[in-house]
């Protein structure tokens, strides 16, 4: 028996907050303009960072079958239109976008945390970070903005009333973690299987309400200067399979890393 | 004015990202020309403690109470911060560990302070104080200048050397610590591994793909690695398909990792599979298709059959060991 807030008719009305970022396609091939300072985004195809995808897909299965709702939060230009409209397309009920450049964690956790403050959601769920700035910062940052417990890296979050249990990663396992609502918590992989939009939910998309607000003042306290990319490595040093074993001996004399 | 590092503990013991996060931070409190405080929260013995001195800590706060056992990211943040800010610290440093991750965000927060995640190497401190750190999932680099008078770090595991420059430290007890209110996050259970290398921590990594064909075949990555001392990993498809659990995945939308040595074997390499594993110092692949592009990013590589070769390298290596021991 699932025990979940209700309304006075009996019926489930938890409200989550999913974070979602627009991120380059995992397969794009990183390049910078502007003396390296900006990421080059031509020619690139942008999707939900795969972090977010987990959590929505999450949000979506534990309001399955109630009348919970699940709202997305981006912080972007009108470029992450599209990105927000495949969150609907997947499930969520309605979004919105703060209309501003997400300059870095603290300026969007700051953002999330101001919307939160006037929507009373019961949980939040972000990705554990995105995977183009990799900070893995908005999560906590919001929490500590609202004044509430989170759980930065969750690979499992199940509900109970309004209480969560979470697996949190730790080096080598997991903590098991008991949460009150209101809480925030970073999706990892586990916590859910990414859910493909079908073409129902597409054509539904487009008459969800897609809010967009205007950001609040945020302090600039840090500025990306420039990018580099690794440099490529030097030729591959091949070994026969027949002398295989050669490789440990080069592992300890070369490399000197055994 | 002083640089701040807290020194995470796992059930009272310090692991070696904590003597490279302090060798960090004395790195830098030498370029600032200021002293290195540390701060310890939970069940630590004074002893090692003291000990932290031998990295360049020049004083250990210890909060020490029984209370603080358990991670617990809104207290100890709180405590992290309190400690910046009677230390009157202007660089506080953090491992970039999972505990980390839950931590650094919130001290930036309470202290204002503009934050680096990640860092790689040490800061360029001069006109500006600019911070090196990875960006696109291992495809980049990130140069980030933090501008506030105060400056939070997280330090990734396996990106400094420790370096031992002898001393012992001052340890001061602290009982700055009242909210009550943060203890509302109740740990109820920890299943660690403990016979297990952490594949964040490891300085050596075995990993397997696809081209193993099934989980049955993993006893032979596993004996490699016990014979190495080495994490085991694996690529997304074969996490994706349950032969090994999701915290060994490394790649884009895993686990990124820094390890001295990533021996890979039939793992093809994705460019997001790449993106995990780049700053590996050296890299080993092991695969049958000579085409694959992830010889293009090995430093060695054996073109063969992973059932052939890798029992070959477990005779090899256990020569090896027979005679360095």
């Amino acid at each position: 028996m699932r025990t979940l807030k209700k309304n006075k008719r009996g019926k489930i009305t938890m409200k989550i907050l999913v974070c979602i970022s627009h991120v380059p396609d995992t397969t794009t091939k990183i390049s910078f303009i502007e003396n390296n300072s900006k990421f080059n985004a031509a020619g690139v195809q942008f999707i939900i960072n795969p972090y977010d995808e987990i959590a929505l897909a999450r949000a979506l299965e534990l309001i399955e079958g109630t009348e919970g709702t699940v709202t997305v939060i981006n912080v972007g230009d009108i470029s992450t239109e599209p990105t927000i409209r495949k969150a609907l397309a997947i499930g969520a009920t309605d979004a919105i976008r703060v209309n501003a450049a997400p300059r870095d964690g603290y300026f969007v956790a700051t953002q999330i945390a101001a919307i939160a403050k006037e929507m009373n959601f019961d949980f939040i769920l972000a990705g554990r970070e995105s995977i183009d700035y990799n900070g893995g910062q908005v999560p906590a940052m919001i929490a500590e903005l609202l004044g509430i417990p989170s759980v930065s890296i969750a690979k499992k979050l199940t509900i109970e009333g309004t209480t969560a249990t979470i697996d949190r990663e730790i080096e080598g396992g997991k903590e098991i973690v008991s949460i009150p609502f209101p809480f925030v918590a970073g999706a990892s992989e586990g916590m859910a299987e990414p859910k493909i939009p079908n073409m129902r939910g597409i054509m539904s998309a487009r008459t969800k309400p897609l809010v967009v607000k205007e950001a609040v003042a945020v302090d600039l306290l840090q500025e990306i200067k420039s990018y580099d990319t690794p440099k490529p490595r030097g030729q591959v040093k091949l070994i026969s399979p027949d002398n295989a074993g050669e490789l440990i001996e080069l592992l300890h004399s070369e490399a000197k890393v055994i | 004015m002083s640089v701040l590092v807290y020194a995470e503990n796992t059930g009272g013991q310090f692991k070696k990202s904590v003597y490279e996060l302090i060798s960090y931070g004395k790195a830098i409190a030498d370029l600032l020309k200021t002293n290195l405080s540390v701060v310890s929260i939970g069940n630590v013995s004074d002893v090692d403690l003291a000990a932290l001195g031998k990295y360049g800590a020049t004083k250990v706060l210890n909060c020490g109470n029984e209370k603080f056992k358990d991670f617990n990211s809104q207290a100890f943040a709180s405590i992290i911060s309190n400690a910046a800010t009677t230390e009157n610290a202007d660089v506080v440093l953090i491992s970039n560990s999972f505990a980390g991750k839950g931590l650094a965000p919130r001290v930036a927060i309470k202290l204002k302070a503009s934050f680096a995640s990640g860092a790689i190497e040490l800061p360029e401190i001069g006109e500006s104080f600019i911070v090196k750190t990875g960006a696109y999932s291992g495809k980049a680099f990130a140069h980030i200048e933090l501008k506030s008078d105060v400056k939070v770090i997280s330090l990734n595991p396996n990106s400094y050397k420790v370096i031992e420059t002898g001393g012992t430290a001052e340890v001061v007890k602290v009982e700055s610590y009242t909210g009550d209110e943060h203890f509302k996050c109740v740990v109820k259970e920890i299943v660690r591994a403990t016979d297990k290398i952490s594949l964040p921590d490891a300085e050596l990594v075995v990993s397997g793909g696809r081209g193993l064909k099934g989980p049955e075949n993993w006893g032979m990555i596993e004996e490699m690695a016990n014979l190495l001392g080495a994490a085991t990993a694996c690529s997304k498809p074969v996490s994706d398909a349950d032969w090994r659990p999701h915290s060994e995945h490394v790649g884009q939308t895993g686990i990124a990792i820094s390890p001295n040595l990533y021996l890979a074997v039939g793992i093809s390499g994705a460019i997001q599979h790449l993106a995990g594993v780049s700053s590996s110092k050296c890299i080993v692949v092991i695969n049958k298709d000579a085409e694959a592009p992830f010889f293009k990013a090995a430093d060695y590589g054996i073109v063969g059959d992973a059932f052939e070769v890798v029992p070959k390298l477990i005779e090899a290596l256990k020569k090896f060991k027979a005679a360095h021991n």
